[in-house]
């Protein structure tokens, strides 16, 4: 089974039906998985912030949203994770590729990656780091933390764990 | 007419619907006129109500009515292909276009000058797009609610604010009650 299916598998398996995307070269995978799905509604977004307001809609329509994007979304997205997800407390796991990680051929991407994780510490989101395949074994634990404890959540999936370029 | 006076003549068609509210002013002057735990009253995060709206209509049947502005709309242009390739016929995106930042001391926008919103969003694939006079607002939001199509409203009117109180409401609250409203 691919990585892209299994990740997509437990986002079913979790009820997780409304599914926001802004896309990255490392994400391509994980995307057309979710698309292909009929359990899931695939919303693709123009842009990071608007995709969290699309799944703080859908969450108070009764779904369970959940948003797929990139680490450089986290320079677009502070103000609506804190002002909306957090200051309302909704859930929202957010499968985040870790672009300037090792394996990265783009020097810019490290700029934003050197920051990521202090940016996530800085605003208390739970953030966990892929790098391994066997990593994503606790994706189906952090769901359900997640849609239980009302919070934003953060899965940073580097190039290693995506098999490199 | 102002945003307020419209708001007020627009409250009997909203008290039974799920509504959200954009941020500042319009939110403090529709909890000021009409409190409703069908309200969602977003406290912060300018340019949202039309993805939070289009979001909640997605995911249950009940009609969603997103309260906007121009200037909110003019934040997240990017809502409105989202919103045209995306069609819930049990949404409608009300923007009141006073072609001004209201909340913030009515400086203008550029919906006020060459920029017209009603044209954006046709041009970006909605289909069911009116463009109304303030004092026909009630009458467009009534017919739009019973065409059960998704509809853009754009409603222009005059800028002008009204003092109203901020919102204290913990914002808990106001998201469990608006939850409880889309349950019932
Ligand atoms: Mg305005």
């Amino acid at each position: 089974m691919s990585i892209s299916t299994k990740i997509v598998d437990d986002f079913v398996a979790n009820g997780v039906d409304f599914v926001t995307t802004v896309p990255c070269k490392q994400l391509a995978g994980v995307i057309e998985e979710v698309e292909s799905r009929d359990a899931i509604y695939h919303i693709p977004a123009n842009k990071e912030d608007e995709g969290m307001g699309l799944c703080a809609g859908a969450f108070m329509g009764g779904s369970r949203p959940a948003i797929i994007m990139q680490n450089t979304a986290i320079g677009v997205t502070v103000n609506t994770l804190v002002t909306l997800t957090q200051f309302y407390r909704m859930p929202l796991p957010m499968l985040i590729s870790y672009r300037g990680e090792l394996k990265e051929p783009v020097a810019c991407q490290v700029e934003m990656a050197v920051h990521t994780k202090a940016l996530l510490n800085q605003l208390n989101i739970p953030t966990y780091h892929f790098h391994k395949q066997e990593d994503a074994n606790e994706l189906d634990a952090i769901l359900k933390y997640t849609f239980m404890c009302n919070k934003p959540v953060a899965i940073l999936t580097d190039a290693t764990f995506w098999g490199g370029y | 007419m102002i945003r307020s006076e419209v708001l007020r003549e627009i409250a009997p068609i909203l008290r039974d619907r799920l509504v959200v509210c954009n941020i500042g002013l319009p939110s403090q002057e529709l909890h000021l006129i009409d409190d409703q735990p069908s309200n969602f009253y977003m406290l912060g995060t300018m340019g949202l109500s039309s993805s939070i709206g289009l979001g909640v209509a997605l995911a249950q049947d009940k009609t969603v009515i997103s309260i906007d502005g121009d200037g909110s709309v003019l934040t997240n242009f990017g809502t409105l292909p989202t919103i045209a390739n995306n069609v819930a016929d049990n949404f409608i995106l009300l923007i009141i276009d006073n072609g001004s930042y209201g909340s913030t001391g009515d400086q203008p926008t550029y919906a006020g000058m060459k920029t017209s919103l009603a044209a954006v969003a046709k041009a970006c694939g909605c289909e069911n797009v009116v463009e109304c006079q303030a004092k026909d607002t009630a009458e467009v939001l009534q017919a739009a609610v019973d065409s059960k199509k998704m509809t853009i409203i754009v409603c222009k009117c005059e800028s002008g604010n009204i003092k109203v109180p901020v919102i204290t409401k913990d914002p808990v609250v106001i998201r469990d009650r608006f939850m409880t409203a889309v349950q019932s």
